[in-house]
C-alpha cells in the first residue's frame, strides 16, 4: 500500500526527522489560507498522487508571490496530471501539499528497500539526488552505495559513517546523520515498510539535513498490525475493479487487450496471458481466482471480468488440483445463469475429475467452446476474439 | 535417493485442526505420507484424522520422533510457528501459509541461519517425492516416480507442468514449490545444490516468473557447477511493470525482473526454455534427447 507524500512526511515528523513546514489542501480556499499561515513567502506546491514522474509532468510548482501561488494552486487542485507512469488518461490530483521553500545547498538520494537476494533491508545512497534512482544505477552503478542492515540492530555507527562519507557530508554532520539514518531504520521496521525513499534528501544552506520528499510503501501483509496505517489507504487512487476483486479474495489487474482470462493460481494466470499473446491475441486482464477457488469466487470473477466493455472473448483455464473440475464447471454454469454471456467462451479444464467437469459443460446446452491443452485453448480464444470462431 | 523427503520422513502438521490443516492432513495420509501428529495449542490430547494432537511442537517431536513439519497456521502467527518448529528440533519446515509480512520472514531467516534447519516457503504448495512422501497441498495423482527434479515459484502452474511430464511418461525425483513471496526460506540455488548431489535426479525443470533475480542467480549457479541438463519456463512475459501479479514477489520493479531478461539469461546459460506453457513437458523431452546424444 502506497502512502501519499503528506502522509509519509507526517510519519517522518512524528519520529523527529526534519521536513519542510507545510500542510495539505484540497480546495483553493484552503490552499490560500495555508499560504498565509506559512508566512506568505516563497512556497512549493506539490500534487499528491501515488504515481511517480510527478515533477517532470508539472506536478510540482515553486512560487514567490500570492498571485503566482494562486495560479499554481488553480493549475493543480482537481486537475488531471499525466506523467510517464500514468498512461494518457492521467490521474486527478485531489490534494496538494503546500510547503515553505527550503534553501538547498546539496541534494542526495537516500532510501531503504528490501534486497530480495540478500533477504535483508538495504540502505541505498547516492550523492546525486532528485533524479530517478534507476537512472543513477544505470548511468553509474558505483554512484549508488548499498549497505545491508541487520534487522535486529539497524545501521551501525560505522555503517552510517560510510554512507555519510559516500554522500560527501562533512565530518561534523556524521553524528546527526547517524541519528537520522537510525530513525529512518526504526520507521522502516516499526511501520513494516517495503519502501522508504527520500529523494531528495537535502543539506540546507543553513547546514541542516531535511527530507524534502518522501515515498513510503507499507507491506500489505502487515497491515493487520497497523490499524493506524490501514486508515491511510486512499481508495480513490486504486482501480475500482481491483478493489472489488480484493474484497472477494481474487486478484484482478485490468490490461489493454480484448481477451478476458479467468485462471486459478497466479503463475498459471500469467502463463495463460503469455500463451494468448504467443498466438497473436491480447489479454484484457490478469485474473487469479486463487489456487482453491470456490463457486462463489468463480461467479464474482465472471462478473468483474464481463464488466469490461472491451472484451471480445473469454478464456477460462483451470487446473483443478484439490478443487475438483466438476465443482468449477458448476461454478461456471451458475455464473452464466446470473450474467448471460455476450461473447464466446472457451473453457479448458484439467486435473481432478476433469471428465465429469467436461461432461457438465458439454451437456449444459450453453455455447461453450471446450479446449484440451493450453495451446489449444489459446488458439481457439484468439480465433473467437477475431470473430472467426464458430 | 530424492532430496529432503523420502518414505521415512515423519511429519507433523502445525494448525492441524483448522480447515486447511485437517483437509490436507487427510490428503497427505491418503498419499502415504507418514503424518505422525499435529500441533494446535489448547487441543493437546485429542486426535485429528487419526493423528495425535499436541499443544507444542516440542512435545510432538518428543512423542512422535517427527523430523519435518508443515505449517497451515494463519499468517499473523507464522513467525512464532516457524520459531517454535526450529526450536523444537524439526529439520525441515514447509510453510504453506500465504500473506506473511516480509519483515517477519527477514527476521526468522536471520534467526535460522546458525541452525541446521531448512525452511521451504512461505506461500508455497510444498514438496513431494512421488510414491514416497508428499508434504503440501498439491494433488498427489499428477506425480509419477522418476528422475526429473522440479523447482518452481508457482502452485497451479507447477501442477500443469508436472502433469505434462507425467503424461509424457517423464517421472519426477522430487518436486518443490519454493513459494511466491519476495523473501523465501530456500531459493533456487539452495535447492539446486541438493539436486546436484542427488543420484536419482538426471535433469531439472525450473519454473520461474517475473520479479527479483532468482532465475539469474540460478543461471549463474547452473553455469558454474550444476552438471545436469536444465529446462525452464518463465511466466509473465505479458505482465505490465509495477503491478503485483497475484504473488507478492511477482512484480517488475523499474526495468529489473522482466521475463524477457530472465529468458535471455537462462538461454545464455545453456538452459532450454519453453516458449509456451503448453510445451513444458515436450521441452523437457527434447532436453533429454539432446543430452543423450
Amino acid at each position: 500500500m502506497k502512502l501519499h507524500e503528506f502522509q509519509a512526511k507526517s510519519i517522518l515528523a512524528s519520529y523527529g526527522i526534519p521536513v519542510p513546514k507545510g500542510a495539505v489542501a484540497s480546495t483553493l480556499k484552503e490552499a490560500e489560507d495555508l499560504f498565509h499561515r506559512l508566512g506568505g513567502g516563497r512556497a512549493v506546491l506539490k500534487a499528491q498522487v501515488h504515481v511517480g514522474g510527478r515533477g517532470k509532468a508539472g506536478g510540482v510548482k515553486r512560487v514567490g508571490t500570492r498571485e503566482e501561488f494562486l495560479d499554481a494552486a488553480f493549475d493543480l487542485i482537481g486537475k488531471r496530471l499525466v506523467t510517464a507512469q500514468t498512461g494518457p488518461q492521467g490521474v486527478i490530483a485531489r490534494r496538494i501539499l503546500v510547503e515553505q521553500e527550503t534553501p538547498i545547498a546539496k541534494e542526495f538520494y537516500l532510501g531503504i528497500v528490501i534486497d530480495r537476494s540478500l533477504s535483508l533491508p538495504v540502505v541505498l545512497a547516492s550523492a546525486t539526488g532528485g533524479v530517478d534512482i534507476e537512472e543513477i544505477a544505470k548511468r553509474d552503478p558505483s554512484a549508488l552505495l548499498k549497505e545491508a542492515m541487520d534487522p535486529r540492530s539497524g545501521p551501525t555507527p560505522s555503517q552510517s559513517k560510510g554512507v555519510a562519507r559516500h554522500l560527501g557530508l562533512v565530518s561534523s554532520l556524521e553524528g546527526p546523520f547517524h541519528s537520522l539514518l537510525s530513525l529512518l531504520s526504526n520507521i522502516f521496521f516499526e511501520k513494516d515498510l517495503s519502501l522508504l525513499e527520500i529523494n531528495p534528501f537535502v543539506l540546507t544552506q543553513a547546514n541542516t539535513l531535511v527530507a524534502l520528499d518522501c515515498k513510503m510503501s507499507v507491506d500489505d501483509n502487515a497491515l493487520f498490525r497497523h490499524p493506524e496505517l490501514a486508515t491511510l489507504r486512499d481508495r480513490e487512487e486504486e482501480h475500482p475493479k481491483e478493489l472489488l476483486a480484493q474484497e472477494v479474495g481474487i486478484s484482478y489487474i485490468p490490461l489493454d487487450g480484448n481477451i478476458g482470462c479467468l485462471v486459478n493460481g497466479a503463475g498459471l494466470a500469467m502463463a495463460t496471458m503469455d500463451v494468448i499473446k504467443l498466438y497473436g491475441g491480447s489479454p484484457a486482464n490478469f485474473l487469479d481466482v486463487g489456487g482453491g477457488a470456490d463457486q462463489h469466487q468463480v461467479r464474482e470473477a465472471f462478473k468483474i471480468l464481463l464488466s469490461d466493455e472491451k472484451i471480445k472473448a473469454v478464456l477460462v483455464n483451470i487446473f483443478g488440483g484439490i478443487m475438483k473440475c466438476d465443482v468449477i464447471a458448476q461454478g461456471i454454469l451458475g455464473a452464466l445463469k446470473e450474467a448471460p454471456l455476450r461473447v464466446p467462451l472457451v473453457v479448458r479444464l484439467e486435473g481432478t475429475n476433469v471428465e465429469i467437469g467436461k461432461k457438465i459443460i458439454a451437456e449444459s446446452g450453453l455455447k461453450i467452446i471446450p479446449a484440451d491443452t493450453m495451446d489449444d485453448a489459446a488458439m481457439k480464444v484468439v480465433r473467437a476474439a477475431k470473430g472467426d470462431g464458430k | 535417493m530424492s532430496i529432503l523427503v523420502n518414505k521415512n520422513t515423519r511429519v507433523i502438521v502445525q494448525g492441524i485442526t483448522g480447515n486447511a490443516g485437517r483437509f490436507h492432513t487427510q490428503k497427505m495420509l491418503e498419499y502415504g505420507t507418514q503424518v505422525v501428529g499435529g500441533v494446535t495449542p489448547g487441543k493437546g490430547g485429542t486426535t485429528c484424522e487419526g493423528a495425535p494432537v499436541f499443544n507444542t511442537v516440542q512435545e510432538a517431536v518428543q512423542q512422535t520422533g517427527a523430523d519435518a513439519s508443515v505449517i497451515f497456521v494463519p499468517a499473523q502467527s507464522c513467525l512464532e510457528a516457524i520459531r517454535e518448529s526450529a526450536a523444537g528440533g524439526i529439520r525441515l519446515i514447509v510453510c504453506i501459509t500465504e500473506g506473511i509480512p516480509t519483515l517477519d520472514m527477514i527476521r526468522v531467516k536471520e534467526e535460522l541461519k546458525p541452525k541446521r534447519v531448512r525452511l521451504i516457503g512461505p506461500n508455497c504448495p510444498g514438496l513431494v517425492t512421488p510414491d514416497a512422501c508428499k508434504i503440501g497441498i498439491m494433488p498427489g495423482y499428477i506425480h509419477k516416480k522418476g528422475s526429473i527434479g522440479v523447482l518452481s515459484r508457482s502452485g497451479t502452474l507447477t501442477y500443469e507442468a508436472v502433469w505434462q511430464l507425467t503424461k509424457l511418461g517423464l517421472g519426477q525425483s522430487t518436486c518443490i514449490g519454493i513459494g511466491g513471496d519476495p523473501v523465501l526460506g530456500s531459493d533456487f540455488v539452495d535447492l539446486l545444490k541438493l539436486f546436484a548431489k542427488d543420484d536419482e535426479t538426471e535433469a531439472l525443470l525450473l519454473i520461474g516468473e517475473i520479479g527479483g533475480m532468482a532465475e539469474e542467480e540460478a543461471t549463474r549457479f547452473i553455469q558454474a557447477e550444476f552438471r545436469k541438463p536444465v529446462a525452464a519456463f518463465i511466466a509473465g512475459r505479458t505482465a505490465p511493470p509495477g503491478k503485483r501479479m497475484g504473488h507478492a514477489g511477482a512484480i517488475i520493479a523499474g526495468s529489473t525482473g522482466t521475463a524477457e531478461e530472465k529468458i535471455a539469461t537462462l538461454r545464455a546459460g545453456g538452459v532450454l526454455v519453453a516458449e509456451s506453457p503448453g510445451h513444458i513437458g515436450q521441452t523437457v523431452s527434447q532436453l533429454l534427447k539432446k543430452s543423450c546424444r
